[in-house]
């Protein structure tokens, strides 16, 4: 079972993990966006674990929407209420529940992943974060280390694509080549939470 | 690349506390990143929001003041402000007449706006949006987020900004900002690439014999890459450009801006090329404006916007504004 402490470790480990790649997350952006996604992230993930450290939620539920909204009033750009949009909506599907098993989280972060889908209006292969997320939460139902496979895989994946959402759309053809800043953070989220269990 | 800045993540801040000190006529929040034109709110009049990244100044910050923004909130460099600003700037300026929110066409700046709009409208403001989306050079709008908004803004924001002065009803003043987004068109062309502080280097590589036609504002390409060009051919690509997707039949307002590194001397120059090519095509210019408004940080290079008036619409570009970046008639 996965309880509130698990979710404010996965969040901490996110934003150590977003510290660590945030030069290359902006490398990424650059050629194809506007070089800021690593320090915009940066940003946002700070206040996310300063705002756990203070508030103290205690439910899983509660950790994801704090997280979540401390993203949107944070990051800005795209990311801010898309990343803020994720956790906000996987953590409302969560409910007040204490703890939580591994295939309601599952579904949660489905939930999550479609919410963005919504907001972003991004489909598979549109080189955006949903080409990590998408098949992470696939993976999901077998383990947190398939879903890392699957989120690293998939981001991976987008270096081929052209760009077809945000900014780098306005790029075209040219957006082909490179590997996508946002699901690069996508698989980054995903291998925390697989590092977070263990896994 | 040199930068007259402290540290990359206090840049804003730092633009912010210089600016409130050099317009004392202007509330400049900083914490919360919010400029507010000192008498807001007005009574009885809709108040007039925008925002985007920093990076693009006089864009908008100093385009807040009587005649034009009530409110603007930056974001940080090239990144868009977070809802919450624009809830404050809302807030700031809201005399129960309601607020237009003026959003550019950016999927970031659209997202944050929408939520800013639905928290705002729970506290009880009414909120009305126009999108700015003037880009010609975008063609393929099916497979990218679609037209960027670029020089039209600033269109939007003087002419909507003298309408809400004269005490015209929120959906009046959309309708109006609406209106002067589909009369304008843009085309933009970069000579460099931009420094942003954060990366401290050319965000994307232009070797120095080549031109970007088709840019927005943040560098991001539209068209085509080719070797460097003349004034003339330039101007002759960009109106064309523009010409090719409006038939002005009244006359336009003209918009020569300089993304930020680009002298006077070359943009008045570019700008005689640009009234011989609408004199040629029979394009009766109302009125023109030359000079650095939607920038671009250090990125050399032009961009043409025309905006076809009626005599409303002339008369409010030529009403009283008075702001840190377009000043006339008070």
């Amino acid at each position: 079972m996965l309880d509130a402490d698990f979710f404010r470790r996965w969040m901490t480990a996110t934003a150590a993990s977003v510290e660590h790649e945030a030069e290359r997350l902006t490398a990424l952006d650059s050629p194809i966006g506007d070089a800021d996604h690593g320090s915009n992230l940066q940003r946002g993930f700070r206040a996310v674990a300063t705002a756990l450290e203070k508030e103290e939620p205690g439910t899983p539920g509660a950790v994801l929407m704090l997280a979540g909204r401390t993203l949107i009033s944070t990051v800005g750009g795209a990311s801010g209420p898309l990343y803020g949009t994720l956790l906000r909506r996987t953590g409302k599907a969560l409910g007040d529940a204490a703890e939580v098993d591994e295939a309601e989280f599952a579904q949660a972060l489905r939930t999550g992943v479609d919410a963005v889908v919504q907001l972003g209006g991004a489909a598979p292969g549109d080189k955006t974060m949903i080409d990590a997320l998408l098949p992470a939460v696939d993976a999901l139902g077998r383990s947190f280390a398939a879903a890392r496979s699957a989120a690293e895989e998939g981001a991976l994946a987008t270096t081929p694509l052209q760009a077809r959402k945000g900014r780098a759309s306005y790029l075209g053809e040219r957006s082909i080549g490179h590997q996508d800043p946002g699901a690069t953070s996508s698989a980054i989220l995903i291998a925390a939470l697989a590092e977070t269990a263990g896994e | 690349m040199k930068m007259l800045i402290n540290v990359a993540e206090t840049v804003v801040a730092d633009a912010l506390r210089g600016m409130a000190a050099a317009h004392p006529e202007l509330t400049v929040d900083v914490e919360n990143r919010v400029i507010v034109r000192r008498d807001a709110p007005v009574a009885g009049k809709v108040g007039l929001v925008s925002g985007g990244g920093s990076g693009h100044e006089p864009l908008h910050g100093g385009f807040v003041g009587p005649g034009m923004l009530s409110a603007a909130c930056p974001g940080e460099v090239f990144t868009s402000p977070v809802p919450d600003q624009m809830v404050r700037a809302a807030a700031a300026v809201d005399s129960g007449a309601g607020v237009l929110f003026i959003v550019k066409n950016y999927t970031g700046d659209v997202l944050n706006f929408d939520m800013a709009a639905e928290l705002a409208e729970d506290e009880g403001i009414q909120i009305a949006k126009v999108l700015v989306d003037d880009d010609v050079a975008v063609t393929d709008s099916l497979y990218t987020a679609g037209r960027r908004g670029t020089g039209a803004t600033l269109f939007v924001e003087k002419i909507a900004g003298a309408a809400a002065e004269e005490g015209r009803p929120l959906e009046r003043v959309e309708a109006l900002a609406r209106q002067v987004n589909e009369n304008s068109r843009s085309f933009g062309v970069a000579l460099s690439a931009c420094s942003t502080p954060a990366k401290g280097s050319p965000t994307f590589d232009l070797p120095p014999g080549e031109l970007e036609l088709g840019v927005g504002i943040h560098g991001e390409p539209g068209r085509e890459r080719r070797a460097m060009m003349t004034s003339r051919e330039i101007a002759d690509f960009s109106v064309n450009a523009v010409l090719e997707d409006m038939n002005p039949r009244n006359p336009v307002l003209v918009l020569v801006n300089g993304m930020g590194a680009t002298p006077l001397l070359e943009l008045y120059g570019f700008n005689a090329e640009v009234q011989r090519i609408l004199v040629d095509r029979g394009v009766p210019v109302a009125r023109t404006l030359v000079g650095n408004y939607v920038t671009s940080l250090d990125m050399a290079g032009a961009s043409v916007t025309l905006c076809q008036v009626d005599e409303d619409l002339l008369r409010l570009w030529d009403a009283p504004v008075r702001t840190a970046g377009l000043r006339w008639g008070m």
